[in-house]
């Protein structure tokens, strides 16, 4: 069971969603003049990564709205909630799903102290 | 005398759709019907009393619902003025005025409660108000029923069942919520704090779905008697 942060209503359990699978998949302007295999991407084709993935959620149950996520796909940890037409929020490229992103930022800081004890 | 199996303890109880109530869990009354001569789905049914959790139908509250752009100023005004009180932006929250309750559903929705009968009125009265502003509203009354559920262990009752923290420290007076009971979609109000440490709940239940309700609210309210 996940705890999913509703971007309106806030931590609840994962019961009360849906998933929507990846996000950001653009439905293409010209369908009439796409090839079989061009729409098939469209329809199919997923990045389906081992680690960082961009997804749809609807918190069916609550308010009912669909809102974008950032899930680690190893550790299940979510890097960030938000809203449809919100900017995707960049993921450091060496966050590696094992703590959330307040733990990643506070020990990032940490080792980026000035005394230089850390690390 | 042999303990009783599941399955006659929860016949005892009511729990089962196609069982008819035990007895002393109904009551002798005509039970709720409506001006259509409509019954409600849990009319007749009577809950716990006198122990540390109580709950009852209210059968045909008035119930609509609204849905518009919380962006726009016109929308807002005319909306808030029919109802003669602001309608609540901030998630799971809702309002009381003059007999009505604005429930905060989705950022572009509300579901109003009123007393019965009045949400016809309502209905035209808003629809005249939003003339020409993109919006909708929808009499939803006979799609749902609502169970008050209260006392002392009225939280915990609803814990049993409902994945919210309904902690005081987190859920108070004033919030609601859609959410689950076991497999029902509900929608919650916390709608008073009791002195003794408990509270009051009005917990909106889809029609066909309210005798599944109450019998688990039934059978959960055992362990405390009444
Ligand atoms: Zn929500």
């Amino acid at each position: 069971m996940l705890t999913i942060k509703c971007p309106w209503c806030g931590e609840r359990e994962q019961i009360e969603f849906t998933a929507g699978g990846e996000a950001h998949i653009a439905r293409p302007e010209n369908t009439a003049e796409l090839s079989d295999e061009e729409w098939g991407a469209y329809i199919y084709t997923r990045t389906n990564p081992k680690g960082v993935h961009y997804e749809r959620w609807v918190h069916s149950h609550g308010c009912g709205k669909w809102f974008n996520a950032v899930r680690h796909t190893v550790t299940d940890i979510f890097w960030d909630v938000y809203k449809i037409g919100e900017e995707k929020p960049a993921v450091p490229e060496d966050w590696d799903g094992a703590t959330t992103r307040a733990q990643y930022q506070a020990a990032t800081q940490k080792t980026a102290a000035p005394d230089g004890n850390e690390k | 005398m042999a303990e009783p199996g599941v399955t006659q303890r929860l016949a005892a109880a009511g729990a089962a759709f196609t069982d008819p109530p035990a007895e002393g869990t109904v009551s002798t009354e005509p039970g709720a019907l409506d001006a259509a001569g409509t019954r409600s789905p849990l009319s007749g049914l009577l809950g716990p009393a006198g122990g540390p959790v109580t709950f009852e139908e209210r059968p045909f509250v008035g119930k609509l619902t609204l849905r518009g752009d919380p962006s726009n100023a016109d929308f807002m005004a005319a909306a808030g003025k029919v109802l003669g009180t602001d309608i609540p932006t901030d998630p799971c929250r809702f309002v009381e005025h003059d007999g009505f309750r604005v429930h905060w559903i989705g950022f572009d929705n509300w579901l109003i409660h009123v007393p019965e009968g009045a949400e016809g009125p309502l209905k035209t009265k808003l629809e005249a108000a939003l003339e020409g502003i993109h919006s909708a509203i929808v009499d939803v009354s006979d799609y749902y029923t609502v169970i008050r559920v209260q006392g002392a262990k009225a939280r915990r009752l609803l814990q049993k069942g409902c994945p919210i923290d309904l902690h005081p420290r987190t859920f108070g007076p004033g919030q609601c919520a859609g959410t689950v009971f076991h497999h029902a979609a509900i929608f919650l109000a916390q709608t008073d704090a009791d002195t003794d440490g408990g509270a009051s709940y009005d917990i909106q239940i889809r029609w066909s779905f309210a005798r599944y309700l109450w019998d688990y609210f039934v059978d959960g309210a055992r362990e405390w008697g009444g």
